[in-house]
C-alpha cells in the first residue's frame, strides 16, 4: 500500500487550478455587469448578456465557483497533512471534483438562460439542486473520515473552521431549497410571504457566515502560520471566537430584513446577534495577524504573507461595518444601497479573494514541487488587487450613502426632493470608479494566473510523503 | 400576540436566546481565568503538520472587553425592545400597529405638512394650476408617484399614455383628470383574435390605419370595416374617434398608446390590451391627488399656450 504513505494531491491539484479559471471567469462578468451599470447599452439587448441574468451568474461563480474550489482545495489538503493521513474514500473525492465542476457548467448555462429558483444565492434549479446535496454529503464523508482517521489525538482549529462549513452549509442548503417542481427546469419554493423571505435570508448571510467566514478562517488557520513560520498566537481566543462565531452567526439574517414585514422581535434579535458578533469575529483577525509578532519584517520581504495578512485586516474591517450596518438606524440609510454592495465587495475581494489567492501562492509550487515563478509579479498582484479593492469600495462608500441621503431628502412641503431617477443619474460616476476597481482587481488575477503558469509548465505533480507525526513536547 | 401558533414558539425563541448570551459569559468568563504566568506565551503540547504549533496566549483585555460590552448591550435592548419571543418589550416599541412608531411619524408629517396641501382644497382645479407654488407642489408630487410611469416629462411609455399630448381617452376637464387620479382606470380591450381569425385581424388592422390615414392595403380594410361595423363601432364609435366616457382611444389621430407598428396594432387587436391606473385616494389622499390633477392639467394647458 505505497499510496496510503502519500497524500491525495491529485483532487488538491485539480481544485487549485479550477479555483484559478473560476475565478476569473467570475471577475470578468463582476466586471462586465459593472460596466453595464455605468453603461447600459453594454446589455446589447440580448436576453442572456442582461444585468438581471448575468448578475446571478456573477455571485454563483465568485461565490461557489471560485470560493467553493478555493475552500475544496484548501480544505482536503488541510485535513490531510494536519492529521497526518491520505484523504479518507479517494473515488468519492474525485466524484466531489467533477461534480462540483458539473454544477458550476449547468451554472453557467441555466442562469443565463433565465432557468432560475429566483431566490438569491440560490438560484439554481432543483435537479442541480439535488447534485449540490450529492457532492455536498460526499464532501463531507470524505472530510470527517479524513477527521476519523487521523494519526494525531488532537483536531487542528483549522478543521474545526472546515468542519463547521462543511456542516452548516449542508442544512443551509437542504432547508433553504426545499421547493415543489413544477417541471424539469422550474419549481416554486416551500415556503411563502414573508417566512421565505426569513429562510431566504437565514441562508443567504449565513452563506457567507459560514461559507465565506468560516470556511475561510479555515484557510487562514493554516495557510498564514505556515507562510509566516511562526505558532498561532492564542489557542484559546481560536477557541472562544469558534464557538461564539458559529453559535452567533446563525442568527443574524433578519438584519437584511429590517424595516419590512417581519416582526419586530425577529429583528431586534437579528441586530443584536450581529452587534455580539463583532468579538467573535475580530478573535479571528487578532489571532491571524498576531501569529505574525516576532516576525513583522517578513512583511516587508514577502509578498504571499502581506497579501495574507491584507486579506486579514479587510476581514477585520468588514466584519466591524457588518454590525454597524445591522443597527436598525444605520440600515434605515444603508439599506438598499449601493453601501451593501460596497460592504460584501470589502469582504469578497479583501477577505475572501485575497486569503485564498495567498494560499494558492503557497499550494501551488508545493502540488508541482516548483519554486514560485516570480515574487516580483506577486507584488504587482498585491498591489494592483489593493488598489481595485480600495477603489471599489470607497466608490461605493460614497455612492450608497448619497443614495440613502439623496433617498430621504424632503421639501419644505415634506415631497421628496429627489425623484429616483434622479439618484440613478447621481450614481454613474461612481459606477465608473467602481468599474475601474473591478478592472484593476481582475488584472491582479491575471498577472497571478499567469505567473501561477509559468510555475507549473513543465513541472511533473508533486508526490507527498506522509511524515510521522512530531512527538508532543 | 399573533405571531406565535402556540406559546411553544413563544419558549423556542426565549430559551435560547438567554441560554446562548450566558454560554458566551461562561465561556469567555472560563477562558480567559486560570492562565498561569509560566504557562503564558508558551506553546502548547500539540505539533501538527511538522510544525504547526499554537501558543497559550491569554484573551486580549481590549477585546474581551468588547465582548462584554456587546453582550451587555444586547440584554440591555432584549429588555427594552421585543425580541424575546411576544415580551414586548419595557418601552412598548413597535413598528406596526396602534401607537407605533409609523403612527406616530405618519402623524406628525400630517400635522406639519397637511395644511401646506390643504390651503389648496376648496379652490377650483384651474385656479389651482395657475398658482405658480401648488404647480411646483404638484410636480414634485408627479416626479415621486406618476414619473415611473408616465415618465419624468410626463410624456408617457408604450402602455402608459401621454400627458402632453392633449388626447384624453377619459377627457381632459379637471375634475375628470381629477377622478382619474382618486379612482384609477381600467382601460380594457378585449381580445378579438377568436372572433375574428388570423386573416380577420390583419384585415382589421388596414382598416384602422385607413381611418387616421396610413396607407392601406385597399382590398383587406374593405373587408375589415364590415366587421368594424359589428364588433368595434359600440366602443370606439362609428367613426372611430373614440368615446371618452368608456376610455375607447380615438383611432382617426394617429396616437397609439401601445405603439403603432403594424406588428403591435394586430397584437392589441388579437389578444386585447389591460391598462391598469391605480387609485390614489387612500394613498394620497384627496389634497394632494387635488394638486396632481392641477398640474396635470397644467400640462395640456401649457401645451396650448406654446402653439
Amino acid at each position: 500500500m505505497a499510496e496510503q504513505q502519500t497524500y491525495n494531491y491529485t483532487v488538491v491539484r485539480q481544485f487549485s487550478i479550477m479555483t484559478i479559471v473560476w475565478g476569473i471567469v467570475g471577475m470578468l462578468v463582476g466586471v462586465l455587469i459593472a460596466a453595464q451599470l455605468a453603461w447600459p447599452v453594454l446589455n446589447f439587448d440580448i436576453p442572456w448578456l442582461t444585468f438581471g441574468r448575468l448578475r446571478p451568474l456573477h455571485t454563483n461563480a465568485v461565490v461557489f465557483a471560485f470560493g467553493g474550489c478555493a475552500l475544496f482545495a484548501t480544505s482536503y489538503y488541510v485535513v490531510q497533512r494536519t492529521c497526518h493521513t491520505r484523504l479518507a474514500f479517494g473515488p468519492l473525492a474525485a466524484f466531489t471534483f467533477w461534480g462540483w465542476q458539473l454544477v458550476i457548467l449547468l451554472a453557467a448555462i441555466t442562469l443565463p438562460l433565465g432557468i432560475t429558483s429566483s431566490k438569491e444565492y440560490a438560484e439554481l434549479e432543483w435537479p442541480i439542486d439535488i447534485l449540490i446535496t450529492l457532492v455536498w454529503v460526499s464532501y463531507a464523508l470524505v472530510f470527517f473520515g479524513t477527521i476519523l482517521k487521523r494519526r494525531v489525538p488532537h483536531i487542528y482549529v483549522a478543521n474545526w473552521f472546515f468542519g463547521a462549513m462543511i456542516i452548516t452549509v449542508a442544512m443551509l442548503h437542504l432547508v433553504n431549497s426545499v421547493a415543489v417542481p413544477v417541471s424539469l427546469l422550474k419549481s416554486y419554493s416551500a415556503y411563502a410571504g414573508v417566512q421565505d423571505a426569513m429562510i431566504q435570508w437565514w441562508y443567504g448571510h449565513n452563506a457567507v457566515g459560514f461559507f465565506l467566514t468560516a470556511g475561510f478562517l479555515g484557510i487562514m488557520y493554516y495557510f498564514v502560520p505556515k507562510q509566516a513560520g511562526r505558532p498561532v498566537y492564542s489557542y484559546r481566543l481560536s477557541v472562544v471566537h469558534f464557538w461564539a462565531l458559529i453559535f452567533t452567526y446563525i442568527w443574524a439574517g433578519p438584519h437584511h430584513l429590517h424595516y419590512t414585514a417581519l416582526p419586530d422581535w425577529a429583528q431586534s434579535l437579528g441586530m443584536v446577534m450581529s452587534l455580539i458578533l463583532l468579538a467573535p469575529s475580530w478573535g479571528g483577525m487578532i489571532n491571524g495577524i498576531m501569529t505574525l509578532s516576532g516576525a513583522w519584517e517578513k512583511l516587508r520581504t514577502d509578498p504571499v504573507l502581506r497579501l495574507l495578512i491584507v486579506s486579514i485586516s479587510f476581514y477585520g474591517m468588514s466584519t466591524f461595518e457588518g454590525p454597524m450596518m445591522s443597527i436598525k438606524t444605520v440600515n434605515a440609510l444603508s439599506h438598499y444601497t449601493d453601501w451593501t454592495i460596497g460592504h460584501v465587495h470589502s469582504g469578497a475581494l479583501g477577505w475572501v479573494a485575497l486569503v485564498s489567492m495567498g494560499s494558492l501562492y503557497y499550494l501551488i509550487p508545493r502540488l508541482f514541487g516548483r519554486e514560485l515563478y516570480s515574487l516580483k509579479l506577486v507584488e504587482v498582484h498585491f498591489w494592483t488587487a489593493t488598489i481595485g479593492i480600495v477603489l471599489y469600495i470607497t466608490s461605493m462608500w460614497v455612492a450608497g450613502i448619497m443614495q440613502g441621503l439623496m433617498w430621504r431628502a424632503t421639501n419644505t412641503d415634506g415631497t421628496l426632493t429627489y425623484s429616483f431617477v434622479e439618484s440613478v443619474q447621481a450614481m454613474h460616476p461612481y459606477y465608473i470608479v467602481r468599474f475601474l476597481g473591478g478592472a484593476f482587481f481582475l488584472f491582479g488575477s491575471l498577472v497571478m494566473a499567469w505567473n501561477l503558469w509559468k510555475t507549473i509548465k513543465g513541472a511533473q505533480p508533486a508526490v507527498g510523503t506522509i511524515p510521522e507525526p512530531a512527538a508532543a513536547h | 400576540m399573533a405571531d406565535f401558533t402556540s406559546g411553544f414558539w413563544n419558549w423556542y425563541i426565549i430559551i435560547p436566546t438567554i441560554a446562548g448570551i450566558i454560554a458566551c459569559f461562561v465561556m469567555i468568563r472560563w477562558l480567559s481565568s486560570g492562565i498561569s504566568p509560566e504557562e503564558t506565551g508558551k506553546e502548547m503540547d500539540h505539533v501538527w503538520d511538522e510544525d504547526l504549533v499554537e501558543l497559550n496566549n491569554p484573551l486580549p483585555r481590549w477585546w474581551l472587553m468588547m465582548f462584554y460590552i456587546t453582550l451587555f448591550f444586547g440584554i440591555g435592548y432584549l429588555t427594552l425592545y421585543p425580541g424575546l419571543g411576544s415580551f414586548a418589550g419595557l418601552l412598548g416599541w413597535s413598528s406596526t400597529g396602534e401607537g407605533s412608531q409609523y403612527e406616530r411619524e405618519m402623524a406628525l408629517a400630517d400635522s406639519r405638512f397637511g395644511p401646506l396641501f390643504e390651503r389648496y382644497r376648496d379652490m377650483n382645479i384651474v385656479a389651482v394650476a395657475d398658482d405658480e407654488q401648488a404647480r411646483r407642489m404638484g410636480e414634485r408630487l408627479f416626479v415621486n408617484y406618476c414619473a415611473t410611469c408616465h415618465g419624468s416629462d410626463a410624456r408617457g411609455a408604450p402602455g402608459f399614455p401621454n400627458l402632453r399630448d392633449n388626447d384624453w381617452l377619459y377627457g381632459g376637464d379637471p375634475a375628470v383628470i381629477e377622478q382619474t387620479i382618486l379612482d384609477g382606470r381600467s382601460g380594457v380591450m378585449p381580445a378579438w383574435e377568436a372572433a375574428l381569425g388570423a386573416g380577420g385581424v390583419a384585415d382589421m388592422t388596414e382598416y384602422v390605419f385607413s381611418l387616421s390615414g396610413r396607407k392601406v392595403d385597399d382590398a383587406a380594410a374593405a373587408s375589415g370595416k364590415k366587421k368594424y361595423a359589428q364588433m368595434c363601432a359600440s366602443c370606439h364609435g362609428a367613426d372611430g374617434t373614440g368615446n371618452h366616457a368608456l376610455g375607447a382611444p380615438n383611432l382617426t389621430d394617429n396616437i397609439w398608446l401601445y405603439r403603432g407598428s403594424r406588428k403591435q396594432v394586430m397584437e392589441s387587436i388579437a389578444r386585447g390590451r389591460n391598462g391598469q391606473m391605480p387609485p390614489h385616494r387612500e394613498f394620497l389622499g384627496e389634497d394632494k391627488s387635488h394638486l396632481l390633477a392641477a398640474y396635470v392639467y397644467s400640462l395640456q394647458t401649457g401645451q396650448e399656450a406654446d402653439e
